[in-house]
């Protein structure tokens, strides 16, 4: 049996690791609902891991989404990730091809070169030096790529990075020292006895030349044993859990498991599979406007070290950019959510006076439409929709013609998640007594909540959708103008919701539609959200400003978006009239008739 | 000495009687104006608070003191390029013809708000929404008001701070002239329609000129207008084209609602298209409301940040008729003390960096 005293840290750090996480990953598999478990076990007999197997290789070693991002980000984290994973098992596999045994310690191939100095006459023996050699290579480039992020994040297409807690802070010394301490262990190694590949081997020659190396060669093993003890220790405080914890999140999820409305074991996999790359901070239009530290990666912070304010809770457009980009997948936005019913109000309302505000004669309606509160405050959009319905021959009924229905929307966005499903209770039991068979909103945070959270029997339809098969079924003919337009997608229609052809298919069939380097997944959000609760109005305008500056760079005639919000918010600050798709419909209607 | 040239940008009031001062003074004054009259917005006004005289007659007089000078007034002119070489601006017109002048007094005024842009507000969607401008323009008309069905109104509703004090578009300020204005309105209209009810929709009410108090007590006491305390949040049309207003009513703390059959809305004002125009061409500081930034805002405020340039009316931001004339005359000194070669303006006042910043802290 190999051994020399300074393995033992190595041992100690990886043992005391593998108990953290086991510990860890065990509660929160308990903390999962019941359901989520039978999923998890499920999943198992399902292969569900070959599939996660996959996975993992693609986004946790390769790291497929960050190289969409950035080519140089991409290369580093793959060139770390990869290599890594190359030099353990290749490295098992030199060293028991080394022993001709199945079973040998685990540190052995971490240590090879400085018990073993004959590595030739095995089998592949010279193609294992060589390679591995290579693979140190690549963590070694890998090393210096990471420093130089430290130093000119501008390279990496990242205009700042995440600022560093004391554990990232140890973790992360320790692991840029770890592969050259290594490589200079393994050169000095091969000085000596020349049992070195094409870089340690060269380097050990030259360093042989000049250095004494009986007296270096010891201490630098140790070094190298302590880095790795050091890393590992620290690796469940810093972002580097992300490492092992994202190849639980991937399992559960393609088992789905998703973010639920309560903080789950799921939340805990989630928020420890952050890597504080940092993406999230340069995708979110409030890193633009303001200096706190609310994005993403700040505020899963927050929640890790169990200081989450409230301020970080509501500070947050909801826009779902950073939930897109984000290359772990970690639903962001939902936590978010979840977050702030721990500081919501406790306030009852009775929303009792429903029933009195809306008469509905049953079953007498094919279609409900709901304006919501943001389109009684653009009536032109109000009336561009009514038009649109009387045109269409639906026999529809305008459910909150009087106004003052919620959604419930604005009650989930502050966090009464209880009032909300109050709420929604009643205007369910409306919209059920009409008897129609589609719901159909103009605001796209309406149609979110119907859509997704109301479990509702009928369809439920964005007036874009509903145009649009208008369209198809010829209820409507519209005629195309010359106008240039640009079309700005509404976080919660897009992003949100994936309605990103309906509104373009439209456009196109009414007027010329231009691209922007601003849409569908990378739409900006126009400043205007109802989930902030923190941002002042100064704030806000200086979003919407640089937001609408970027649509309006190929100068359009008309910026058209598919919101009331939207709408209201860009029209204050842009030069270039802002439409509603419905107005440009209702528009399109009228010149046939005069015609 | 050979007179020495200014060249006065903008022919309303502020623009009118700046000219004649400085005339008077000595100096030669080239008054430009981008349409085909003098006079402003004010040509648009028919009557003034709190006297209730005309607006026509304060024109008349202005115009008195530029025919006497007989200043050259160019009309019909835009302003294509400004530049300074040395201490002489020359500025090329759109009809081809260039100035040359020793200083330039900028006198660019304001833009009211554009209704549309409070589009819950219904203006420019339901028929029977008008701004306070457009009531002035049945004023002048000498026409009755009536709804756009010939009727006439039984109730009218007259909303204050729309465009102003209103974050959600951006502007924070007071407009300064819209509350009296709105009491001269209510008035106006009970002295033509005694019967029609009229309600005025406020958030707080700005009585702060001389006389303008006692206006607002004959507006309830001797007219019967009604002042609600709170703001309108949205306006909608029944049927019969009547609007129903949406109202928090703030002294009484509950929500109303409230059918009109004619909605006037007090818009309040911006910075002007011009002063946006003339500032770019010139690289003049903005402050945050987009009005031009004064030197200081108690001391220097008709100084510019170019040596040369000097502000006179609304153009630094809202003011009265009567704050708008005696603000010309003052700006009239400024030019000239710079002119003369005395150093009155070029005073500096410590910090005034950060005295401007104050309220945005
Ligand atoms: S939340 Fe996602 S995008 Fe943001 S730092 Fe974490 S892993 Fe990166
Ligand atoms: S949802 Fe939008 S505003 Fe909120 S943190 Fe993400 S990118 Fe920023
Ligand atoms: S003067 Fe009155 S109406 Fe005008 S902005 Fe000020 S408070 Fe509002």
């Amino acid at each position: 049996m190999n051994f020399d005293y300074f393995v033992l840290p190595f041992c100690i750090g990886a043992l005391i690791l593998f108990t953290i996480l086991s510990t860890r990953y065990a509660m929160w598999i308990v903390k999962l609902p019941r359901i989520d478990k039978r999923k998890a076990w499920l999943g198992i007999l399902k292969f569900k891991f070959i599939g996660s197997i996959w996975e993992v290789f693609r986004e946790s070693l390769l790291h497929r989404k960050i190289f969409k991002i950035n080519a140089m980000l991409g290369w580093m984290h793959m060139s770390f990730a990869f290599g890594w994973f190359l030099l353990i098992v290749i490295g098992a596999m030199e060293s028991k091809f080394h022993k001709s045994r199945v079973f040998n310690m685990p540190y052995d191939p971490i240590f090879l070169r400085y018990f073993e100095h004959n590595t030739h006459g095995f089998f592949f023996a010279e193609g294992f030096t060589f390679i591995m050699d290579l693979i140190l290579l690549i963590l070694l480039t890998a090393t210096i790529l990471a420093i130089s992020k430290r130093v000119y994040s501008n390279l990496f297409g990242l205009k700042r990075t995440t600022k560093l807690i004391l554990g990232d802070k140890i973790a992360l010394y320790s692991l840029w020292t770890i592969f050259p301490l290594r490589f200079l262990a393994e050169s000095f190694t091969s000085g000596l006895y020349n049992n070195g590949g094409f870089l340690t081997g060269t380097f050990g020659n030259i360093f042989a030349s000049f250095l004494p190396l009986q007296m270096l060669e010891y201490p630098f093993w140790w070094a190298y044993s302590s880095a790795l003890c050091l890393f590992f220790i620290f690796l469940p405080f810093s972002r580097y859990m992300h490492i092992p914890t994202e190849i639980f999140l991937i399992y559960l999820r393609n088992c789905g498991i998703r973010t639920s409305k309560n903080h789950t074991g799921y939340t805990e996999f989630e928020i420890y599979s952050c890597s504080r790359c940092g993406i999230c901070i340069d995708k979110c239009q409030l890193t633009d406007v303001m200096q706190n530290k609310t994005q993403g990666v700040y505020f899963i912070q927050q929640i890790r070290r169990n200081i989450l304010s409230s301020e970080t809770a509501y500070n947050c457009l909801l826009c779902g950019r950073c939930t897109t980009y984000c290359p772990v997948g970690i639903d962001i936005n939902k936590v978010r959510l979840l977050k702030r019913h721990d500081f919501a109000p406790e306030n009852g309302f009775n929303f009792n006076y429903l029933d009195e505000k809306v008469t509905v004669a049953p079953f007498e309606y094919d279609v409900i439409y709901f304006a919501g509160c943001m389109t009684h405050l653009t009536p032109t959009i109000k009336n561009s929709m009514v038009k649109i319905l009387n045109k269409s021959g639906d026999r529809y009924i305008f459910l909150d013609k009087e106004g003052s229905i919620c959604c419930g929307k604005p009650l989930l966005f502050a966090g009464n998640e209880k009032q909300a499903r109050e709420l929604k209770y009643e205007n369910k039991k409306l919209i059920n007594k009409t008897g129609a068979k589609t719901l159909v909103t103009s605001c796209p945070i309406c149609y979110n909540i119907f859509k997704n959270e109301y479990n509702l029997t009928i369809e439920v339809l964005h007036h874009s959708q509903y145009i649009k098969r208008l369209i198809e079924n010829k209820k409507i003919t519209l005629s195309k103008s010359q106008l240039n337009v640009v079309y700005h997608d509404p976080c919660e229609l897009s992003r949100t919701n994936n309605v990103y052809d309906e509104p373009r298919e439209i456009l196109n069939a009414i007027a010329n539609l231009q691209t922007t380097n601003h849409e569908k997944d990378n739409a900006l959000c126009c400043g205007g959200s109802l989930g902030n609760f923190v941002i002042s109005e100064t704030e806000r305008n200086k979003i919407t400003n640089n937001m609408v500056a970027k649509l309006s760079e190929h100068k359009p005639d008309v910026i058209v978006t598919a919101c009331p919000l939207c709408k209201k918010t860009m029209n204050k600050q842009s030069d270039v009239p802002i439409n509603d798709i419905s107005e440009l419909v209702s528009n399109a209607i009228l010149q046939e008739k005069n015609y | 000495m050979a007179k020495k040239n200014v060249i006065v940008i903008g022919g309303g009031i502020a623009g009118m009687e700046s000219a004649s001062y400085l005339s008077a003074m000595g100096f030669n004054v080239t008054l430009l104006e981008k349409s085909n009259e003098l006079g402003g917005h004010l040509l648009n006004w028919e009557r003034l608070f709190p006297t209730m005289r005309y607006g026509k007659q304060v024109i008349d007089f202005l115009a008195k003191g530029i025919d006497f000078e007989q200043i050259n007034k160019v009309l019909n002119v835009e302003i294509k390029s400004i530049e300074k070489k040395n201490t002489q601006f020359c500025v090329e017109l759109s009809n081809g013809k260039t100035f040359f002048g020793d200083s330039i007094l900028i006198t660019t005024g304001y833009d009211l708000f554009d209704a549309h842009r409070k589009e819950e507000y219904g203006y420019g969607i339901y028929n029977n929404v008008i701004t306070s401008a457009d009531l002035e323009k049945i004023f002048m008309s000498g026409n009755p008001i009536t709804t756009t069905d010939g009727k006439t109104p039984k109730r009218i509703g007259i909303v204050h701070c729309v465009g102003s004090r209103d974050e959600k578009v951006g502007h924070v300020y007071c407009s300064k002239v819209c509350c009296v204005t709105g009491v001269k309105q209510a008035i106006e209209i009970k002295e033509k329609m005694p019967e029609t009810e009229v309600f005025n929709f406020y958030m707080d009410m700005r009585m702060y000129g001389m006389h303008f108090e006692a206006l607002y007590k004959k507006a309830q006491e001797k007219y019967g207008i009604q002042f609600i305390r709170g703001r309108l949040s949205e306006a909608a049309e029944n049927i019969d084209g009547t609007i129903v207003l949406k109202v928090e009513d703030t002294l009484a703390g509950r929500p109303l609602k409230m059918n009109v059959d004619i909605l006037v809305l007090l818009v309040g004002f911006v910075p002007s298209k011009g002063s946006k125009e003339v500032g770019k061409l010139m690289g003049l500081n903005i402050g945050i409301n987009g009005f031009y930034k004064t030197k200081d805002q108690h001391t220097l405020t008709n100084v510019s940040n170019i040596d040369g340039v000097f502000f006179a009316g609304s153009c630094t931001g809202p003011k009265t008729i009567t704050n708008t004339i005696t603000d010309a005359r003052a700006a009239a000194s400024s030019v000239a003390s710079y002119l003369l070669g005395f150093d009155l303006h070029k005073r500096d006042i410590e910090n005034h960096e950060e005295f401007w910043l104050y309220d945005s802290k």
